[in-house]
């Protein structure tokens, strides 16, 4: 399944893959000076768009091919329990509930070790069927 | 022609115009827009490779969040008067409403308190009227012991 990323996944440099565990989308961010926020470490900016990247391509999985409604974020929720650094980190979204207007979804980023989450996300999102919003 | 005292506290402008923004913060082109007395200011200027809707031309959600994290950061060292090691703990945000395409967008970053360990902020991100907000933030940042060890495997860096 392909998914239509916007230029700004592009600029931070992201590649969705297929997850082996899940059977569902992955986001890889391999690393470069472009993503830093202090030496040695990943920008947390970086690790959210990723964690946003992720979760939306995951709600995209979940619908399906046939449904593609519009999708705004509402908010999203960021924790980050570790430092990133400079290496591929990895992002992927699971979908708690998908409701008429609204979708949750979380995500996790890590580095080596999935066990081992360098920050996630909780993220609402609202979503347009039928145009309006 | 009386001497001006030197001034020992933290400077956002100084800080984001030399050593501050690099990286990350150089490749999304953050820059320093002003300072009050708790709060700083950053902007985003518009460009085509931040948007996150190629059918509104809509700025993605992950800049404003590097925006945030940076101004409500610089807000943190201003209310301490110095700069202090600290990693971001959470950073919750509300889009109230897409930026405008074409339009810079403005984050203000405010610290409204300190404790030991852990620095309280807020802000808001405008792209033009600060009264009509296109996001609101709250987070909070933990200071670093010592400066977090560079090789890997070690400590996680907090």
């Amino acid at each position: 399944m392909s998914y239509d990323l916007p230029p700004y996944a592009a600029h931070l440099g992201v590649i969705v893959e297929r997850d082996e565990e899940s059977g569902g989308p992955l986001v890889r961010m391999p690393p470069g000076p472009h993503l830093l926020g202090r030496p040695d470490f990943l920008h947390g900016g970086a690790i959210a768009g990723l964690l946003e990247i992720s979760a939306i391509v995951a709600l995209f999985h979940a619908l399906g091919r046939e449904e593609r409604p519009r999708v705004k974020p509402i908010n999203v929720t960021i924790d980050f329990m570790r430092g990133g650094r400079v290496r591929d980190t990895f992002a992927a979204g699971t979908v708690t509930r998908i409701g008429t207007r609204v979708a949750n979804v979380e995500a996790h980023a890590w580095q080596e070790d999935r066990a081992r989450p360098i920050a996630a996300a909780r993220m609402n999102l609202l979503l347009a069927r039928d145009g309006g919003l | 022609m009386t001497s001006t005292p030197p001034d020992p506290g933290f400077d956002p402008k100084h800080f984001a115009d030399t050593l501050g923004l690099f990286g990350h913060a150089a490749h999304l082109g953050l820059r320093y827009a002003g300072q009050g007395a708790d709060w700083v200011e950053l902007a985003i200027a518009h460009d085509p490779r931040l948007v996150g809707n190629t059918e509104t031309g809509v700025l993605a959600s992950g800049p404003i969040i590097a925006l945030m994290d940076m101004a409500t950061s610089l807000a943190v060292w201003l209310r301490i008067g110095r700069f202090v090691p600290q990693v971001t703990l959470d950073m919750r945000i509300d889009y109230l409403r897409p930026a405008a395409p074409g339009r810079d967008v403005i984050g203000r970053g405010e610290c409204y308190r300190i404790t030991r360990q852990i620095a309280f902020v807020r802000g808001q991100a405008h792209d033009g009227d600060p009264d009509d907000p296109v996001a609101h933030v709250t987070g909070t940042f933990m200071f670093t012991p010592d400066p977090p060890p560079a090789r890997s495997g070690g400590e996680d860096g907090r």
